[in-house]
């Protein structure tokens, strides 16, 4: 009994540490991103590898969930009559909920495990200690460049998903089912407000964006250097995006849309 | 060489392509082209009761929106319910407008209804609309349907 | 030039370190020095830290007790900015060479000098290829790091090493898993580097031939203590049990085959 309650405290005194200096770390991360606006190139090549080669992912994804969408949206409002509404509600879910949530998970899938496995691999290898040694902080010179770049990257992924969606909605319902065209696109613009829903849909984005590349950032850096630790800390990147999109989105959705 | 050429070019293709779909959304989703460059003036209007409305419920002339509600608030003195509204400024409005709260559909979202009357005088910017007529209450009407005095048919 | 006080002759100087790794004991007490333009081998069983002590010198661990003085600076009073700029001076080979391996040997070999001055292009391809002479691999600028063999990777990174000119290398077993003529080269490259460019070498390492053959002077650590110190002559001869053991590479000694444990037969006979 007394070794069960060791255990819990000895987790819970490992996750406080863990969270310390996470948080360390990224005070120091955007302390070093200013330093990355003296040298565009690293970012450059960064917004490549993390922006650009998520764009397939995103806007395929976008484009299904928005066909669904239209296709679910249809036949459940056809019941009430409310085919017109079908924009709306395409719009509605895809610009507050959806296409912030679902590409920030397919973010953390994509890039977010990849961030982590290639600066656990720079560890492990030696790579980061040897920069350290080369006078270079590997903060400034490989961190820094990657989380500005999960940062500029997620809003633009963020509202290429959407956009997709409601396209994909659109060649669902109007091109196929045939709802009338105007009204599709007239109640979607009547009802979405461009600060009370465009806006916070970007700024969630902008939250995930940066909390995903936190926990990947970190992880890698923090990862025991074995192939094993790697692997741990790749998985427990995308669990943990995850855990902190869905939590988040929870509190962001009720801090803009709700009376909470 | 050649290839981080290739690769700036795609960052900057990614990153226009970003503010492509921002700029569609404003505009083909939103609604912020309407409202957006033109300018609008606020009007007053007391109601005794303003029901469900809500800070930007729409204030249309006729079934077509030409405003918004900006803000609900209570008069301290008489406790009315006093709704501001922004109006698109294309539309002057006589000073003998009614004001009128209606419900879409048996259940959908309430809004404001501008009559306009046949006064030659205009509401001023910030002026009030003095003829209003109060949201209709469920409760109240049944109420007054069931507890009907019979003695005075 | 003078060089006439004991500080000066010593480019490094370890006193009185004690260091622990959570509750174990890596170091002792223990005091050393490294001449200016010599070889100075600290050897000793794997274990002992001897790539901890690399990192004591290099500022990327800080000591319990003790100083290390470089070039006459405490190395863990400095600034991070100060340390940093004493780094640039100081060079180090991984065991592992930790080359970036997203970029070619040619840019790893030119990554220090583009991080830290604004040469041209055309200069730092000249510096670039006459280090990857060098240590004989112009040849292969233009390869990625993964292509490389164990040898050529230590030697690349040996060439990165000494891009800046620095005042000394600090060697993390050079000569482990190598074959026998990528071996002799490494020897022969740190004997060359040290004799022609005057850079003081500090080399880590556990392989007893290889190491006494370029060393001026050795340290011997066992158990976070100096068990010996002195010339490969001088401990080729030295009387104590324990570098007599460590210099023939006898199982059994002072340092013993078995790990610490209890009784073999109680072990066996319990449950």
């Amino acid at each position: 009994m007394i070794c069960f309650f060791e255990k819990i405290g000895k987790k819970t005194l490992a996750s406080f540490s863990k969270l310390g200096r996470a948080t360390f770390f990224l005070i120091q991360v955007i302390k070093a991103c200013l330093s990355v606006f003296l040298r565009p190139k690293l970012l450059l090549a960064q917004l490549y590898s993390i922006g650009v080669l998520s764009f397939m992912i995103i806007t395929i994804s976008g484009l299904f969930v928005g066909m669904v969408l239209g296709l679910q949206g249809f036949y459940i409002l056809s019941d009430f009559g409310a085919e017109e509404t079908l924009g709306l509600m395409v719009a509605a879910s895809l610009v507050r909920e959806l296409g912030p949530v679902i590409s920030a998970l397919l973010f953390a899938g994509r890039a977010g495990s990849a961030l982590t496995a290639e600066i656990g691999l720079m560890k492990t290898t030696e790579q980061l200690s040897g920069m350290e040694m080369m006078a270079v902080d590997p903060i400034k010179r490989v961190i820094a460049p990657r989380f500005l770049a999960g940062f500029i990257s997620m809003p633009i992924l963020t509202t290429l998903f959407s956009s997709i969606g409601v396209i994909g909605g659109q060649i669902v319902g109007v091109i196929i089912l045939g709802v009338d065209e105007g009204s599709y696109w007239s109640q979607m613009q009547a009802n979405i407000d461009f600060q009370g829903d465009i806006i916070n849909g970007v700024i969630k984005s902008i939250v995930f964006g940066v909390v995903i590349s936190w926990i990947a950032l970190f992880e890698g850096y923090d990862t025991i250097p074995t192939s094993e630790g790697v692997s741990r800390a790749t998985t427990r990147t995308v669990v943990n995006s995850a855990f902190a999109i869905l939590g988040l989105d929870f509190i962001l959705t009720a801090l803009m849309f709700g009376d909470i | 060489m050649q290839n981080t050429k290739i690769q700036d070019t795609l960052v900057g293709l990614f990153v226009a392509s970003g503010i492509v779909a921002f700029f569609f959304m404003a505009m083909q989703i939103s609604n912020l082209s309407p409202f957006s460059h033109e300018k609008v003036y606020t009007l007053k209007a007391h109601f005794e009761n303003s029901g469900g409305l809500k800070v930007k419920s729409p204030v249309s002339i006729a079934g077509v929106r030409i405003g918004r509600v900006r803000k609900i608030s209570v008069d301290k003195d008489s406790y009315d319910s006093v709704v501001e509204m922004d109006i698109n400024s294309e539309y002057i409005l006589p000073d003998d407008t009614t004001a009128s709260i209606f419900t879409a559909g048996l259940l959908g979202e309430q809004y404001i209804s501008l009559e306009p009357g046949g006064s030659n005088e205009m509401i001023k910017p910030n002026g009030v609309i003095d003829i209003t007529q109060s949201a209709i209450v469920m409760e109240e009407m049944i109420g007054q349907f069931l507890f009907k005095d019979p003695s005075q048919e | 030039m003078e060089v006439s006080n004991k500080k000066d002759q010593n480019l490094v100087s370890i006193e009185n370190l004690t260091f622990y790794r959570g509750n174990r004991k890596i170091f002792d007490d223990i005091s050393l020095n490294f001449q200016r333009g010599k070889v100075t081998a600290i050897m000793g069983p794997s274990g002992t830290g001897k790539t901890t002590l690399l990192k004591l010198i290099g500022g990327q661990l800080v000591p319990d007790r003790g100083t290390v003085l470089v070039d006459n600076k405490n190395v863990h009073q400095l600034t991070r900015a100060e340390l940093f700029i004493l780094r640039k001076r100081m060079g180090m080979l991984f065991q592992s060479g930790a080359l970036l391996t997203d970029i070619n040997v040619f840019d790893n070999v030119a990554f220090p000098i583009r991080e830290h001055t604004k040469i041209s292009e055309s200069m730092i391809r000249t510096i670039v290829l006459m280090k990857l002479e060098s240590v004989g691999l112009r040849g292969a600028s233009k390869l990625m790091p993964n292509e490389l063999s164990g040898g050529m990777a230590r030697r690349i990174a040996l060439a990165r090493a000494i891009s800046l000119d620095p005042m000394m290398i600090m060697y993390d077993e050079p000569f482990s898993g190598q074959d026998p003529i990528s071996l002799g080269t490494l020897v022969k490259l740190i004997k060359e580097l040290n004799s022609a460019l005057k850079i003081t070498s500090i080399i880590v390492s556990h392989d007893v031939q290889d190491t006494a053959r370029i060393a001026d002077y050795i340290y011997v650590l066992s158990g976070g203590k100096i068990v010996g110190e002195g010339t490969p002559d001088q401990l080729k001869n030295d009387s104590s049990k324990f570098v007599k053991q460590f210099f023939k590479g006898e199982a059994d000694g002072p340092v013993q085959f078995h790990y610490p444990a209890k009784d073999y037969h109680q072990d066996i006979f319990e449950s």
